[in-house]
């Protein structure tokens, strides 16, 4: 069967799909993930006026050199030295736990990577589009896949059998519920305004007619565009608050508060099966960053830089071959990507964590109908500027 | 009795909360810019770089016997220090100096001064009670080792850590 399906499907789309999962997931974002943990305690050391990991290198003092070597900066190899101490620790199953679930949570953890597959990281490269399932709905599939990371964290709170884990679970729960809704909500003025649900032809659309959130070309410059500004300005707010709760970044950090529940969900969980939830949680970061780079600001698109057929970029640019600027607009996104991940950073280490009580206000009483009334005002505008 | 405290009554823009969260945010990049600029002081690096050069005169680091300047070694093992060291770190063993020896006069010699650097609590008594000025708390305080013995500084080590010392000595003086 599985035989019969795979003969269908020819094997260059094939080669094309795999090569660009493997290059996405192995080669880009996982390193990212692991970095983006570096930085995190980098960034947060210097917002405290700290040090932050400074020391750790390629350890050939190990081998019996006199020194470690420093990559560019001190403690670039801290990544390596942490992903190393998860594998060597004690992966400790505590008595009572319900054995299958407390296993299956970490690897549910890890779904929001399957989210990356609808997600345009670059323009074409070699004629081929760089996003991995072009589907005409990815939006749809986006928010089904993250919806679906709840259930790491249901079953990781109410399999350890233990009452933080429980807590944490149930308070991730309501939490994630609550704000998938207004996170919903919050991208359909922008579906309404291009019209489509193909993330890839929307931030195409952005490339022609400026970025939602700067419209400067094209079809931007249109009085239409100009009055959007309003609602898509209030539905990124919406949106990127959402995201932080989705995450479970401060200041909605409740489900893992480590003053009143140890640590949250996983506090039964040790070694590599802690790192696949820590894992899971920076994947869902990156997930959210790349999702607001691709709706709000033109993806893998820099103004004057041509994409990856050589079209729409200065002319002088053009000496160059077309397949590099493929390359350069890949980088662009995950550029992008990586400010709006700092930005992430440098809220946790401003913001202290809300109450829960606030937590459900502001997402069911504010949230939630600020993105609603948005939807008519984006609605009003469309209708009033397109007679 | 009992109060009632009125909360606050909020204005609009505090109750918005994003301004208060963007001035927030204004203040931790600023936090950060002078750390990254290195116009902060953070944290000293340590082995690259020590206090050593801003260690006050009457710091007492790690106590070391001392010799003066014609090599001659102070200590007459009067054993003033062992028996005043609160945590009975030293450990002196006396012998006379034989009649040949052209100090013989001195009468008294440390055959052997141990001190256990594990009990030594640093607190100068020794330094305080020696007669001779031979013993003296000098600024070593990374005394460190992998096993009982070498923290153990017999007379050889402590000669080694205090080196030579200036100035007025009574036993040497022939008036006396």
């Amino acid at each position: 069967m599985t035989a019969a399906l795979l003969a269908n499907i020819p094997w260059e789309m094939l080669a094309w799909s795999v090569a660009k999962a493997v290059f996405i997931i192995f080669l880009v974002v996982l390193p990212l993930v692991s970095y983006t943990v570096y930085a995190e305690r980098r960034v947060s050391a210097a917002i405290q006026d700290r040090v932050g990991p400074n020391r750790t290198g390629i350890p050939t003092s190990l081998l019996g050199f006199k020194k470690d070597i420093q990559l560019f900066l001190g403690g670039l190899g801290q990544p390596i030295a942490d992903a190393v101490k998860f594998i060597f620790k004690e992966d400790f199953t505590p008595a009572g736990v319900k054995h299958f679930y407390f296993w299956l949570a970490p690897v549910l953890a890890m779904l929001p990577l399957v989210s990356l597959a609808f997600i345009p990281f670059g323009s074409t490269f070699l004629g081929e589009k760089m996003v991995i399932a072009d589907v005409s709905v990815s939006v749809l599939g986006i928010f089904a896949v993250t919806g679906c990371g709840v259930y790491a964290i249901v079953l990781a709170g109410w399999a350890a059998n233990s009452k933080y884990p429980f807590l944490g679970g149930i308070r991730s729960t309501s939490q994630m519920i609550s704000y998938e809704l207004s996170m919903g909500l919050s991208i359909i003025p922008v579906l309404m305004l291009f019209g489509g649900m193909q993330l890839s032809s929307l931030v195409e659309y952005q490339a022609a007619n400026g970025w939602l959130l700067l419209p400067f070309w094209g079809k931007g410059l249109s009085l239409e565009r100009w009055l959007m500004l309003l609602p898509l300005g209030i539905s990124f707010i919406v949106f990127m608050i959402s995201v932080f709760a989705e995450t479970n970044r401060l200041p909605f950090d409740l489900p893992e508060s480590e003053t009143e529940l140890v640590a949250g969900y996983h506090t039964e969980y040790s070694s590599m099966k802690f790192a696949l939830f820590f894992l899971g949680e920076y994947v869902a970061m990156i997930v959210g960053s790349a999702l607001a780079v691709v709706f709000f600001f033109g993806g893998w698109h820099l103004p004057f830089i041509p994409n990856g057929a050589g079209e729409g970029g200065l002319s002088f640019l053009n000496f160059l071959p077309d397949w590099i600027w493929g390359i350069v607009n890949i980088g662009v996104f995950f550029g992008k990507v990586t400010v709006l991940l700092i930005f992430f950073i440098w809220v946790r280490w401003t913001l202290p964590r809300f109450r829960f009580d606030q937590l459900m206000r502001i997402g069911w009483l504010y949230l939630f109908e600020i993105a609603l009334a948005n939807i008519f005002l984006t609605a009003a505008i469309i209708a009033l500027t397109n007679k | 009795m009992a109060y009632v405290v009125q909360r606050p009554e909020l204005t609009l823009k505090e109750k918005v909360y994003l301004p208060s969260i963007l001035s927030g945010l204004k203040i931790t990049f600023g936090h950060l810019v002078k750390t990254l600029k290195g116009e902060t002081k953070v944290t000293m690096q340590y082995p690259e770089e020590k206090w050593d050069a801003s260690l006050p005169e009457h710091y007492r680091g790690a106590p070391t016997l001392v010799r003066d300047e014609r090599g001659r070694e102070r200590c007459v093992a009067c054993q003033l220090c062992e028996f005043i060291c609160p945590p009975r770190a030293i450990t002196i063993k006396p012998e006379e100096i034989p009649a040949e020896n052209q100090y013989a006069k001195v009468e008294k010699r440390p055959a052997e001064f141990d001190i256990d650097m594990i009990r030594c609590i640093y607190c100068g008594m020794c330094e305080e009670v020696c007669p001779e000025q031979a013993i003296f708390l000098r600024k070593d305080y990374a005394i460190t080792g992998i096993t009982r013995a070498e923290m153990n500084h017999d007379k050889a080590k402590l000669y080694e850590l205090g080196g030579v010392f200036q100035g007025l000595v009574h036993k040497w003086n022939p008036e006396k």
